[in-house]
């Protein structure tokens, strides 16, 4: 045996494994860096979360109509994303935060858009034509002092409590004006035997939804609300008004309105308790009643809307909710047919793409786009609202402050494990490390 | 005949002559110790330097962006919000408590797969079985049987006319129902550590107590226990090391819920970092950090002790 012949041997397998190990790591650089050739079209992917079926609905509608309305630009929804918001939004933030967002993504507006650190994130829009078509309201929930960001993506709607049309005219029920005429009404629907208000805990998020929407009360009070909010001159657990949006949940607790399986049943098992006439409360946003159409669509026009009532002195009214929004990265590869995208969202074109997928949802928020006349019943109660103007932004698209723990603590007080006042307390300082972490003064 | 063998390369270095010789034997002695370094230095880069920067940043707070020195109020927050104290407490609960069911459990199973019943072979492979399988598979099961309503277990209570408690949605049930399915998961690890120090106990130990009249109790009780000792250390440490910082079986069963019943530091350190408040959770992690190596430490050192001691 030759010692040469072993050594040159081991060489050889050596230089033969580097640069296996060298090809396998050029070989992942290739694929996404090159520039898209001129002749083919330019593809841009459009992430979001998995967990409600009409968003993807609404991003499918207007993909496939922009697609078809042109060759250059394909775009493709990728809803893979997290169906848990929790997780969803801490999604957002890493992907953000390390560079790797794919070309779009759709996202809240209001606070949570916020708390992604969008001047350092994402795309300015600001000096696009087509911002200027966009309502106020919506501009000044997408935007910081150092840019804008984003296009709505469906129609502002109302968030308060739907309510089962049968079960009202059975017990010959009238919509209530006051939270008080609400207890009553509820008393007689419990006493009757069905559910008085509807609860689905298994999605934490919608445990919120009674606090959030109770916002228009705070704000026909004191429409400066918000704004002493945020500077921390105000707060929850020490203004009688506010309060009552956690003493509310208590309430619907200690007078035995839910139902049995309120702390495992999920979204999609609340809206069809209210849809067959099962439950006859369930506090929504209103964007849930597309669902109600697509999967009840016998019991679609059963199924009212009422915003949360409020004390004697106030005129009933709503909290209105801003839609989702398409925002880009900064780093997004394609800028310019990113924006002809936006362009196409933010336009009437765009608005009937969502209107022929969804029908009439609530109000849009670009210029000359009109409402199809043909609304659903929920949609419908939407209207009086925003034709007498009593209606209120939800505290998120007024103020970048919102604890992150509020479904949690919601969860809390609708089980009966703490009262509302501590509840408030507790989302107080909950709401501070928000603040704090965003270094906003006065905290 | 005598055969010298011819002097080689090693006897020559091994004759003491001055400088150069003992600096080829250092470097000799050296040797082995250079194939460590790749190896440390990807341990000093990915675990001790990241320790000692957590410790500077669980005293700021840190937006991934900027970094603002503010002392100890993330770790005074830490211990005055409830949902974050109950964390700690429940932390200890959990640790404590499926380390002991473990420990009991585990040293019965292991004295009963160490005799001889039937299909002792197979039983223990099944025993060990849920110890391979992936926490998160063995949480979504677990999540689904235990449903209130539609699961499995209080569908069959519901046969025997027990109406079946919410395991995991009735805030004073769902810590123990998730301590349960660890200590499932888990019992068959501490077992087989009892097997193995179980067949080291000498048989004529027990031939002589059978032979003085000692009950099956009593020869469980003075011969059994003590002499497997190292192995009650070894699941002692190993279960209350892994019990104080399991994250996954209960972010997959209850997501820390319901509200914060059964959150724990783990978990509270995770949704720290997902609200983004950075310099928070790492101070929850230091909190972590301090409050195992203060119970294991202590207990690692008591345990050994005692052990050199017999």
């Amino acid at each position: 045996m030759s010692a040469h012949t072993h050594r040159a041997g081991r060489f050889a397998l050596a230089g033969l494994a580097t640069s296996l190990v060298l090809a396998g790591c050029s070989g992942g650089g290739e694929s996404g860096d090159a520039e898209a050739p001129a002749e083919g079209p330019v593809t841009l992917e459009w992430f979001q979360g998995s967990g409600v079926e009409t968003n993807i609905a609404t991003a499918e509608a207007l993909a496939e109509t922009f697609n078809a309305s042109q060759e250059d630009i394909v775009v493709e929804v990728d809803a893979s994303g997290p169906s848990d918001s929790a997780e969803l939004d801490n999604l957002m933030k890493t992907r953000l935060a390390t560079g790797e967002m794919p070309d779009m993504f759709w996202y809240n507006s209001g606070s949570l858009l916020q708390a992604l650190n969008p001047d350092q994130t994402m795309l300015n829009i600001a000096d696009e034509e087509f911002v200027g078509d966009l309502d106020d309201s919506w501009t000044s929930a997408v935007s910081t002092d150092g840019g804008v960001f984003g296009v709505p993506v469906q129609t502002a709607g109302g968030g308060g409590i739907f309510y089962s049309i049968p079960i009202y005219e059975e017990l010959g029920l009238e919509v209530p004006t006051t939270w008080d005429e609400f207890l009553e009404n509820s008393d007689a629907i419990r006493d009757a035997g069905y559910v008085a208000v509807q609860q689905t805990h298994g999605d934490a998020w919608t445990a919120q939804i009674m606090i959030l929407a109770d916002f228009y009360n705070v704000w026909a009070h004191d429409p400066e609300w918000a704004t002493k909010y945020t500077a921390n001159e105000v707060n929850f657990a020490d203004d009688p008004v506010a309060v009552q949006g956690f003493t509310k949940l208590q309430d619907i607790y200690e007078r035995n309105y839910l139902n049995e399986d309120y702390a495992s049943a999920l979204l999609n098992d609340g809206l069809e308790a209210v849809a067959t006439g099962e439950a006859a409360h369930y506090p929504m946003l209103g964007f849930a009643q597309a669902t109600i159409a697509t999967n009840w669509p016998d019991q679609a026009e059963d199924v009212g809307f009422f915003g949360v009532p409020g004390e004697a002195d106030t005129e009933p009214g709503t909290t209105i909710w801003m839609p989702p929004a398409l925002y880009a990265p900064a780093n997004t590869e394609h800028p310019d047919a990113v924006k002809e995208f936006m362009a196409f969202v933010a336009s009437p074109a765009g608005c009937d793409a969502i209107s022929e997928a969804l029908g009439a949802t609530g109000e849009y928020l670009v210029d000359g786009c009109t409402v199809p006349d043909e609304a659903p019943r929920i949609v419908a109660d939407f209207g009086p609202y925003f034709e007498a103007g009593t209606v209120a932004p939800a505290l998120e698209f007024l103020s970048p402050v919102k604890g992150p723990n509020l479904m949690q603590i919601s969860v809390e007080v609708g089980s009966g494990v703490r009262d509302g006042q501590s509840g408030a307390e507790l989302y107080d300082a909950d709401a501070a490390k928000q603040a704090q972490q965003l270094g906003l003064p006065g905290w | 005949m005598a055969t010298l063998a011819p002097p080689d390369a090693s006897n020559t270095a091994a004759r003491p002559s001055g400088r150069r010789t003992s600096s080829r034997r250092y470097a000799h002695r050296m040797y082995p110790h250079w194939f460590l370094l790749p190896g440390a230095a990807v341990f000093v880069v990915l675990f001790v330097v990241p320790t000692f920067a957590s410790f500077y940043y669980a005293f700021t707070r840190w937006t991934l962006f900027d970094v603002e020195f503010i002392g100890f109020d993330n770790f005074v927050t830490f211990f005055s919000d409830p949902q974050l104290s109950k964390g700690l407490t429940n932390t200890l609960i959990f640790g404590s408590l499926t380390s002991g069911l473990k420990i009991v459990l585990g040293l019965l199973i292991g004295v009963l797969l160490t005799s001889n019943i039937w299909g002792r072979g197979y039983l223990r492979a099944v025993i060990f079985f849920p110890v391979l399988v992936s926490t998160v598979g063995v949480g979504i099961t677990f999540q689904a049987l235990m449903d209130p309503y539609d699961g499995v277990i209080n569908q069959f209570l519901g046969l025997f006319g027990i109406e079946g408690p919410g395991w995991l949605t009735n805030p004073d049930l769902a810590l123990s129902s998730i301590i349960l399915v660890d200590v499932w998961r888990g019992v068959g690890l501490a077992a087989l550590i009892y097997m193995a120090g179980l067949v080291a106990i000498p048989q004529e130990y027990y031939e002589a107590a059978r032979v003085d009249g000692a009950g099956a109790w009593h020869r469980f009780r003075n011969i059994t226990v003590p002499l497997v000792r190292p192995a009650t250390t070894t699941v002692i440490i190993l279960s209350l090391i892994g019990g104080l910082r399991e994250f996954q079986l209960i972010w997959v069963m209850t997501g820390g819920g319901p509200g914060f019943a059964s959150d724990v530091l783990a978990s509270v350190i995770y949704k720290q970092y997902a609200y983004g408040f950075f310099g928070l959770s790492t101070a929850g992690n230091v909190v972590l950090f301090v409050v195992v190596s203060a119970v294991i430490l202590p207990l690692f050192w008591w345990l050994n002790r005692k052990q050199t001691e017999l």
